[in-house]
């Protein structure tokens, strides 16, 4: 299969990003937001072509889907020539999952990219927001198609930046430039366990690259990698990486307890969240754990495996009932996305290698791919409505439907898809990812449902809160967005009814072996009954105005309270950082530097003037002073010579 | 005249065209046309650099030795290795932006550059020279004129600061004068003559006894100027009061001299007693890394921090050239590369922003970005590349220490591995404390509304800095090949003893 035409995916962005950012101010914005979509798109058709030659011309060899990479050596660690060779290489690496990925990116970054043409209009900063764009969408794309540890790695930390430059776009509002830097902090902090990870990796393997890592053995039975030799603490050193590794995933993935970031991340304008806090970005955890699936699935028997599936059902469970009491819609939205990326996790967590058993797998790449369409376009109904009322908050909202026909039809199509109602998208991925842990754990499998019903719950919440409910009166009569804004809800929209029926696990599998996947009824009927179950709930609190919500809510008292307030999990991290590293660690060091370290060195000068100021004293310049102790000093020199002498 | 020398007397003969300049127009564009001859020999050094190496495989190329004083057989001795190449080419750098940053030096501008050349020159001579001697005669013509420099064309307590960093800094150089000396009247060690030459003393095996006493003397002494925990205190306070190009070149490039000194001299010339003193100094670098980022999220005049910050990635380097590993080595090169480039950038965009405002304090700037957007996108790149942001040449220099500091696979090693690696978050948290102070956020003086532009000398200083650090950090092999070659002899040292 020829790459190099692969090479242009994240390399057209990147340009675009540095003609814009270079030229910011000479080029006019309506220039700049063509050179963004166009670059965009170019890359998108390059992916959508790749994807074609992988899944259905060369990709498969006797029914296996192989890797391909090309890279270079970007710098070394050690000598060509020495034992352990250490490097970093550059390059590109496809794979089934690479390959998808691709296509998530690409696609809802160009829809992002057409949506924000109408959406930041007259903005004062659109070109540089397009710039922003555009790198976010190199490196992401760059992360995805990483060849080895330290790669990914790299395009990790600029996406991290990408994503503190866009939250904090409005740089201006206090509010968002706390986010961006919370956000880069915290991520940032789970990056330090990801780099301790690969430094462990790189030690003990020998190699930071992705297929050695992975090389399973031709029965596909065992990792090639010896990862039994070194113990720490009676676990191989290769467990603790990846539990190290994971806890980079958990942080880019807000994953609970690092998930704190992502609700305030939503002060960045509202495709930003659409593209990056609910597509892609947050997503790179989950892809990072099925990258190394193969290492995280055999070394220790897949103990690593399980702590994934007990923090993604405990996410997915925390991050869904905060959602139920939000009222500022992004932040439902937010917590969603954390809520369905713990589903992944989860579904990850469960999964086996081999076969039909990697379900788990399969499922966890299925709902990755519908949720980026879906989430998406919630995301972007909500920007439309946003730019509509010009609030963010549900008590300013109500009976939109009239005035927002398009917003409200797509709204509500992404809402049955994130509830699991078929036939859409969501649906066949949350039915899966439910199969795969009733197989394997079926306490978690209940957590999972669970959810199920939550989500419908507070999706269908926000959706009458925006579209049905409280007849509001509006100062200026909201309309449906341009043309601009509407196409990129509209295709998502389509994505999110078909996306579904994608047979995705013949293309994608943990061992690459595609096998026929099937409907499970007595699941399906399950979780459908919950998800409607969830979706009436919601029909009779919220459909029309009345007081029963908050009746319901009061119920629940004290833990209605904690829900709101997100748990105190802000209030705890500001006790951590204010408190205790700020005031605790910081302060004490600043003034230990002033008064002891830099005292004592202060000291020592002092004291030097102070003994020369004494000694200066001798030197009076009176006859009779320099005489005595000319006199003196003869005595005393005599007096010691003479006692040397008669001894 | 050989391509070394030149490096001395280019900006000798600077010197000399300056005393005979009259104002500051005559003096700025003498100063600019001798440090840009100097660039352009930095890069044609590299290019002959690479040529010579590809053809001869000694340790110190475009090698010349002319006897100077025969008694105590002292030599100008000189030549050059890979990491010599690699640093001599950052002070050209950090020379010419420094002279292009103080464009506009209207206080006895002739003066100021002719000081500013003398340490340049001191410099260069540091960093050719293979005899321990002149190599410390070099190294106080070097720090000299920082007293002037401060002391003159400083503000705030000036007087004060200037003392005090002179007084530490000769204070090491006492110290380490006894170490040199040490290691000379240990030279004949083998039998044969005293020598100061570095390559020949390299060979002989000084006594253990001798090496353990003199290690931490010679350690120290460049330590002082490396700003080693707890001797750093010099810098915050010298930083605070030098003019803009004197804190450019002084973190920029003076404090690489301790790092290099250590590296050339302490550790190449005493292995052993390196070895048997490495767990103590480690420790202090440690240290020293983790409590200049924590003193650094406290500070807010802006020149402290980055003294601060500076304490911690200098930090970096003693502690990866006390692992002994040729990774982390390498790593420590790297960084004082990097760091010299980025916190020269650093104070010369505080030094355009206080020209400005008139302050230096984060807690009275706001917003800047809006009025100063070039100075504010510049900014937030250089802090971003600050806090090792891949791309940048920070990222690759910190990734080999790492790396390389993790080869040591013992408990004390490892944790104090993963004790300076955490310092990456606690960086970010103060740089971007300060980048969401002062250039985020709302506009706090209204006089900060309308700012003068940046100007030609002004770009011209910060291209000159910013494009080697993403050159750096986008294709670093062949930095990093080229430096890692020179380590052999290095590690030689250190096995065979």
């Amino acid at each position: 299969m020829n790459l190099s035409y692969l090479l242009l995916i994240p390399l057209i962005p990147l340009a675009v990003f540095l003609l814009l950012g270079i030229f910011n101010t000479q080029i006019k914005p309506a220039v700049s937001g063509y050179i963004g979509v166009l670059g965009l798109a170019t890359s998108t058709a390059l992916s959508y072509y790749a994807a074609f030659q992988y899944f259905f011309v060369s990709g498969k060899v006797d029914g296996v889907y192989q890797t391909f990479v090309e890279k270079v050596v970007w710098m070394n660690f050690t000598e060509t020539s020495s034992l352990k060779y250490l490097h970093i290489d550059m390059g590109i690496l496809i794979d089934p999952i690479s390959v998808m990925m691709l296509i998530v990116v690409s696609t809802i970054s160009l829809m992002v990219h057409i949506y924000s043409r109408g959406y930041m209009k007259g903005d004062d900063g659109y070109t540089k927001f397009f710039a922003y764009l555009s790198l976010f969408s190199f490196s992401m794309l760059g992360l995805v198609l990483a060849t080895n540890l330290f790669q990914i790695y790299m395009f990790w930390e600029l996406v991290g930046v990408s994503s503190f430059l866009l939250i904090g776009f409005y740089y201006t509002k206090p509010s968002a430039v706390a986010a961006a830097k919370k956000a880069f902090i915290v991520t940032r902090f789970a990056d330090l366990g990801f780099l301790i990870g690969i430094l462990i990796i790189g030690y003990y393997a020998g190699t930071f690259d992705f297929q050695t890592l992975n090389a399973v053995n031709p029965e596909g039975e065992a990792l090639l990698l010896n990862w039994a030799s070194t113990t720490f603490m009676g676990m191989s050193v290769f467990t603790w990486a990846l539990i190290l590794i994971f806890m980079g995933g958990a942080g880019k993935s807000a994953m609970f307890p690092l998930h704190i970031w992502l609700p305030d991340a939503m002060e960045g304008p509202t495709p930003v969240s659409a593209l990056i806090h609910a597509a892609t970005m947050v997503v790179a955890g989950v892809y990072l754990v099925a990258r190394l699936f193969p290492m995280y699935y055999f070394v220790e028997e897949g103990f690593v495996l399980n702590i994934v599936a007990y923090v993604g059902a405990f996410s997915s469970l925390f991050a869904a009932v905060i959602a139920i009491t939000q009222t500022d819609i992004k932040r439902v939205l937010a917590f969603s996305t954390m809520s369905q990326i713990g589903y992944m996790m989860l579904a990850l967590g469960v999964s086996s290698y081999k076969g039909e058993e990697g379900v788990g797998y399969m499922a966890s790449m299925f709902h990755l791919f519908t949720h980026a369409m879906f989430k998406a376009l919630l995301f972007l109904g909500a920007g439309s409505v946003i730019h509509a009322v010009h609030s963010n908050y549900l008590k300013d909202m109500g009976g939109l439907r009239k005035y927002m026909p398009i917003t409200n039809i797509t709204f509500l199509i992404a809402a049955l898809a994130i509830a699991g109602v078929p036939p859409f998208a969501g649906f066949w991925s949350k039915d899966e990812i439910l199969v795969a842990a009733f197989e394997k754990n079926e306490f978690l499998y209940f957590i999972g449902l669970f959810v199920a019903g939550l989500t419908a719950f507070y999706m269908f919440r926000l959706y009458f809160g925006i579209f049905w409910g409280k007849e509001t009166e509006y100062t200026h009569t909201p309309h449906e967005a341009p043309i601009s804004m509407t196409f990129p809800l509209l295709f998502l929209a389509f994505m999110s009814i078909i996306a579904g029926f994608i047979p995705f696990s013949e293309f994608i599998t943990a061992d690459k072996v595609g096998f026929e996947g099937h409907l499970n009824y007595t699941m399906a009927a399950l979780a459908v009954g919950t998800g409607l179950f969830g979706i009436i709930l919601a029909w009779i609190f919220y459909k029309k105005e009345n007081d029963l919500a908050e009746k319901f809510a009061h119920s629940f008292g004290m833990f209605y309270k904690w829900t709101y307030n997100k748990f105190y999990f802000d209030e705890i991290y500001i006790f951590v950082t204010k408190k205790i590293v700020f005031n605790l660690v910081a302060a004490p060091i600043a003034y230990f530097d002033k008064k002891y370290v830099d005292g004592t060195m202060e000291g020592i000068g002092n004291k030097t003037v102070w003994i020369s100021r004494k000694i200066k004293g001798v030197q009076s310049g009176k006859l009779q002073d320099y005489a005595f102790s000319f006199v003196g000093g003869v005595v005393i020199i005599a007096l010691v010579f003479i006692y040397l002498w008669t001894n | 005249m050989d391509i070394l020398s030149l490096f001395i007397i280019v900006p000798v003969l600077t010197i000399l065209a300056l005393v005979f300049t009259k104002g500051l127009q005559q003096a700025r564009i003498t100063a600019m046309v001798g440090s840009l001859i100097q660039l352009g020999m930095a890069s044609n050094l590299v290019i002959a650099y690479f040529k010579e190496r590809a053809v001869n495989d000694s340790i110190m190329l475009f090698t010349k030795d002319m006897i100077w004083f025969d008694h105590f057989n002292i030599h100008y001795a000189i030549g050059v290795d890979g990491i010599s190449v690699a640093l001599l080419g950052l002070t050209a750098i950090i020379v010419l932006a420094g002279v292009f940053i103080s464009w506009k030096m209207e206080d006895l501008p002739k003066e100021f550059f002719i000081s500013l050349l003398v340490l340049s020159t001191g410099v260069y001579g540091f960093f050719i020279s293979i005899d321990l001697f002149t190599m410390f005669v070099f190294y106080e013509i070097a720090v000299i004129p920082m007293y002037l420099l401060i002391g003159i064309w400083g503000s705030g307590p000036k007087e004060y600061s200037a003392m005090k960093l002179t007084l530490m800094l000769m204070g090491g150089s006492a110290v380490l004068l006894v170490g040199v000396l040490g290691i000379y009247f240990n030279s004949n060690a083998d039998g044969g003559a005293l020598t100061f030459n570095i390559l020949e003393i390299a060979k002989v095996h000084i006594p253990f006894a001798a090496q353990k006493l003199f290690f931490p003397l010679t350690f120290l002494g460049f330590a002082v100027l490396g700003a080693l925990f707890p001797f750093h205190t010099w810098s915050p306070d010298g930083h605070a009061s030098a003019p803009t190009a004197v804190s450019m070149l002084h973190a920029g490039v003076l404090m690489k001299l301790g790092g290099y000194g250590i590296f050339r001299i302490a550790m190449f010339l005493l292995p052993l007693g390196a070895m048997e003193w490495s767990w103590f100094f480690i420790i202090l670098a440690a240290i020293g890394v983790v409590y200049g980022a924590f003193g650094a999220v406290r500070q807010t005049d802006l020149k402290y921090i980055n003294a601060y910050a500076s304490v911690s990635h200098l930090g970096l380097v003693l502690f990866a050239l006390l692992t002994f590993n040729k990774i982390a080595w390498n790593g420590a090169i790297l960084q004082s590369l990097s760091h010299g480039l980025l916190t020269a950038l650093f104070f010369a965009l505080i030094g355009m922003i206080y020209g400005r405002t008139h302050t230096r304090d984060i807690n009275k700037l706001g917003g800047l970005m809006k009025t100063l957007p070039f100075i504010g996108a510049v900014y937030v790149i250089t802090g971003l590349a600050y806090l090792g942001l891949p791309g940048f040449s920070g990222f690759i220099a910190e990734m080999n220490i790492f790396v390389g500091a993790f080869e040591n696979p013992d408990m004390f090693h490892r944790v104090l591995t993963i004790l300076a690696v955490s310092s990456i978050v606690v960086t970010a948290v103060y740089i971007l404390r300060l980048v969401g102070k002062i250039m985020m956020g709302p506009i706090i003086d209204e006089h900060h509304h309308d700012l003068p532009k940046v100007t030609w000398y002004e770009k011209t200083g910060i291209l000159l800095l910013l494009i080697p650090i993403i050159g750096m950090g986008v294709a670093p092999i062949w930095l990093s090949d080229m430096i890692m070659a020179s380590l052999q002899p290095f590690i030689q040292g250190v096995l065979t003893h």
